[in-house]
């Protein structure tokens, strides 16, 4: 049960400095660029400069005569007969027969400079026979498409679909049809939205060694060191423990540093040069070109709505491209596209599609983005053909602790009706617009995740406490961790060091992904902390000379429970701490597990816009973030996560976009051209926390990373509508097109 | 290509190294002189993380050639700081949680620093233009502004 309901907090819910502030305002802190070693090389790849060719020669000698060149790698170098994901991975990492994608990594070498290198890479000569490609998902989808690969469709795909679909999927329960027969208005739409990037301003880099005996060493900037351990090792045929990995500081991740890129590369290279530690630095091009977009999506919704508003039935039919592999997160997509409706009948159909594009990762609440964009740009349509409140409505069905959720599942404990009573009662509502100027209101939502987790924490001689964490802290989960570990002590957050540490140094934990580093690694911290708080409740026992069960743990001390334990002064953690050599040596607690308990998390933003008439720009001038945190841990940091979901969101509506020429090669691959937010488009993003408690967790979490991202994308397309009269159903909605659109009404 | 030998000043020291020509400042910082502090998140001079002064102007140092800082006076994020004494822009950022993964954050303090020696009392939407040139993908800004806003006020107020 959530501690809140008996127990005040000290420490959970305050905004104390973050342990790694000091360091990352100073420039100390090391991120993966930021490591060398001695005897280092540097290392450089050749990419395709083609969507789809084959491979008909690879010349290295030029590159390997280069003074100063000490490897070259190419597929050659890898082991062969992998299979599913791990072949996908190998596949990614380094073209085999083909490149299938703008960017895809054909070459690699490693040289005594940076420079070296890449002029080494220039020297590499790649003979290519182009193939027809396809970049765009309906294209993609046509029976008559070029192939991207024979063979790729699984179990699930239908006898006779198109030559790319490699993954199908359909569910969902109730009557469809009389529930649309049933409805006053039944609206069908389709809506696209384009892939985007991460964007996160730190490129991959890595460091990398690997000697001839199958041992190596990486630092590398990620979100999970076991993934890159795990995934590394597949794809090079090594085995997993002999590969150590330590994360450094990571320059933002939003999922697209949950998976390898070229960290194959520099062991592959450093193997290849007598064991010599190889540097791998990208570019922000070949960020762009050649790691994780996320998928492009082209999505059918249709809905019926009774004159009230009640909903009827829902249908969604989405296809999606995440590059030449399977995976884009069409499922996900699905399951969150009508997830805060309360529905009794419904059907999801998903097409998971190849196209010439790069593997695309996980993006923050992958897939959730899209779907959202689809239904709740289409409520809103029809609240506007119906005369009614699009909150009211959303209140009207939205879904309750227990009810039975859109993709199957039964909530537990969630707090949509929250979020929208908050976000009605919020004075952003009443704010009075002007010519040209519109709101726009939509809701998202987010699983959360738990994951893999193993945390291991130690009483030091001192009484304070160090903590071993797997999840590297993107964006303040050291602050928070020290927080929990802190309260459930009884010591002050100062007295607690989090340390993110290395593959050798716990078993195995996923990523900081899902939302999940301040609700799994926090519950497992503080189940971990309860062993070392029992441990420290025995030592005082047996000095005591009293039942181990009549010493409890309160204030930062160990103290008899209640009068019949016998009457003795509190013993202080540093008081046990200062002799546990002598009573027993170490205290620690440690725990591993898949924690159980994860609660899910909704959103609702408003969004207030103004609309160039004359351009098609849209200004964002006010912005409402309203989410179900459970509880916020450290509410600076919780802030942040909403505001940062919001921008990127508001980048995805807005302006960026892949955009591919005719040949398939990537026209912005530069942020002059791929343009994220800047300080000068946004407004204050004002924020409201409703809290209401995880009971799986002990503190009350729920995860806040992923919701955020959601909603910007239809809110923003809603207020257009307001603002303008004219529908867009195509991210993003940029300038000319937002003209177009306006024109189009006019006409 | 023959490497130049690079006199220069950074953060008040006397500090040499060996340019090729054709490495940025950045690199030359980062690879050279062993300051890491300035991160690279484009090399293009679009996101600012890169931001140094030079000669006390403003600039981005992947567009500046590390041969140019020859006999020039550069100032990066580790001279930020008086020794522990923080700037009140360091102290106001974490104390605004005005930063998340951080890797933008060099840059972006050396970036409000040059605005506030310009501009002690600048308006909200000053500071969005003056850092437009410095990208945060984590945090949507607002706390950034927010920590930029009142280490402006802090520093008026020991100046008055």
């Amino acid at each position: 049960m959530a501690k809140d309901e008996f127990n005040e907090f000290k420490l959970v819910g305050t905004r104390p400095d973050r342990p790694d502030g000091l360091d990352k305002v100073t420039g100390r802190a090391r991120y993966g660029a930021d490591i060398s070693a001695p005897g280092m090389l540097w290392g450089a790849v050749v990419r395709s400069p083609h969507a789809h060719a084959r491979i008909v020669r690879i010349d290295t000698s030029r590159a390997e005569a280069l003074d100063g060149v000490k490897a070259v790698v190419t597929r050659a170098d890898f082991p062969e007969g992998l299979t599913g994901e791990d072949w996908n991975l190998q596949e990614n990492t380094m073209a085999g027969e083909r490149a299938l994608y703008d960017g895809h990594a054909v070459a690699a070498v490693a040289a005594t400079s940076k420079l070296i290198a890449e002029d080494a890479a220039r020297l590499v000569e790649v003979e290519y026979e182009i193939l027809p490609h396809v970049t765009d998902v309906d294209d993609a989808i046509r029976p008559d498409a070029p192939v991207i690969r024979e063979g790729a469709a699984d179990a699930t795909v239908p006898e006779g679909s198109p030559p790319n679909v490699a993954r199908y999927m359909e569910f969902g329960f109730g009557d469809v049809d009389a529930g649309f027969a049933e409805a006053d208005l039944v609206m069908e739409k389709t809506y696209k939205t384009e892939a985007t990037h991460q964007g996160y301003i730190e490129p991959h880099a890595c460091l990398g060694q690997l000697g001839e005996d199958g041992k190596g060493d990486m630092w590398v900037c990620t979100q999970g060191q076991w993934f890159i351990r795990k995934m590394c090792t597949a794809v090079l045929g090594l085995e997993t423990a002999q590969l150590r990995v330590t994360p450094s500081e990571i320059g933002g991740g939003f999922g697209g540093k949950t998976t390898i890129f070229m960290e194959p590369l520099s062991l592959a290279l450093s193997r290849k040069a007598g064991g010599r530690p190889v540097k791998i630095v990208m570019s922000r091009s070949e960020v762009l070109r050649a790691t994780g977009p996320t998928a492009s999506a082209s999505m059918d919704v249709k809905i019926g709505m009774k004159k009230d508003g009640a909903i009827t039935a829902a249908r969604a039919e989405f296809r999606m491209q995440g590059g030449a592999f399977p995976g884009a997160p069409v499922d996900m997509a699905l399951y969150c596209a009508f997830a805060g409706y309360k529905l009794s009948a419904v059907q999801h159909i998903g097409y998971d599609v190849l196209a010439n594009r790069p593997k695309c990762a996980a993006y923050r609440a992958p897939g959730s983005p899209m779907g959202a964009f689809a239904v709740e740009s289409l409520v809103d349509e029809m609240c506007r053909e119906l005369a009614l409140d699009p909150i009211e409505v959303r209140q009207k069905n939205a879904v309750k602790t227990g009810d039975k959720a859109s993709y199957g599942p039964k909530f537990g404990s969630i707090g949509l009706v929250e979020v929208l009573d908050a976000v009605k009662d919020h004075p952003n509502l009443a704010a009075p617009l002007g010519p040209n100027q519109g709101r726009g209101v939509a809701a998202g939502y987010w699983f959360n995740h738990n994951g893999e987790t193993s945390v291991s924490m130690a009483i030091s001689e001192d009484g304070t406490a160090q903590v071993s964490v797997g999840t590297p802290d993107i964006g303040g989960s050291r602050a928070s961790i020290a927080l929990m570990v802190a309260e459930t002590l009884g010591i002050s957050y100062d007295d607690v060091r989090v340390n993110v540490v290395e593959t050798g140094a716990l078993g195995v934990n996923e990523p900081t992904h899902g939302s999940r580093a301040t609700f799994a690694t926090g519950k497992a911290a503080v189940e971990a902390t309860g062993h070392a708080i029992r441990e420290m409740c025995r030592r005082a026992a047996r000095e005591w000379g009293i039942d181990e069960e009549a010493v409890e743990w309160a204030d930062g001390a160990a103290q008899p429970a209640g009068p019949n334990a016998g009457k003795f002064p509190p013993m202080t953690i540093k008081e046990i701490a200062g002799k546990m050599g002598g009573t027993g040596g170490p205290i620690s607690g440690h725990h591993e597990s898949v924690p159980d308990g994860v609660g899910a998390s909704f959103g609702a933003h408003v969004v207030d816009i103004e609309v160039d008439p004359e351009t098609g720009r849209v200004t964002i001038l006010r912005y409402l973030v309203v989410q179900d945190a459970g509880r916020a841990i450290h509410p600076s940091y919780v802030e942040g996560q909403y505001q940062g979901g919001a921008a990127q969101g508001i980048g995805w509506a807005l302006n960026e976009e892949y955009i591919y020429d005719d040949m398939g090669r990537l026209q912005n691959p530069i942020f002059l051209d791929y343009r994220v937010p800047v300080a000068s488009d946004l407004p204050m993003i004002d924020t409201v926390i409703v809290e209401v408690p995880n009971p799986g967790h002990p503190y009350g979490v729920r995860g806040v990373g992923e919701t955020g991202i959601t909603p910007p994308l239809p809110a923003i397309a809603n207020a257009i509508e307001a603002a303008t009269g004219a529908r867009l159903r195509d991210l993003p909605m940029n300038p000319p097109k937002v003209l177009a659109a306006i024109k189009a009404v006019k006409a | 290509m023959s490497k130049i030998h690079v006199t220069t000043k950074v953060n008040g020291d006397a500090v040499e190294f060996l340019a090729d020509p054709r490495e940025t400042l950045l690199d030359c910082l980062r690879d050279h002189v062993g300051l890491t502090g300035s991160k690279e998140g484009c090399g293009t001079g679009d996101c600012g993380a890169c931001s140094v002064t030079l000669d006390g102007t403003l600039v981005c140092s992947c567009l500046v050639l590390g041969v140019e800082a020859e006999g020039r006076d550069i100032a990066t994020i580790e001279g930020m700081s008086d020794g522990h004494d923080l700037h009140p822009l360091q102290r106001k950022f974490i104390e605004h949680a005005a930063l998340q993964c951080g890797f933008c954050t060099p840059g972006i303090l050396v970036a409000a620093k040059a605005l506030l020696e310009e501009n002690p009392d600048p308006t909200e939407e000053e500071v969005r233009y003056w850092l437009a040139g410095n990208l945060c993908r984590c945090t949507g800004y607002d706390k950034i502004v927010r920590a930029v806003l009142d280490a402006a006020a802090e520093m008026r107020k020991e100046a008055a």
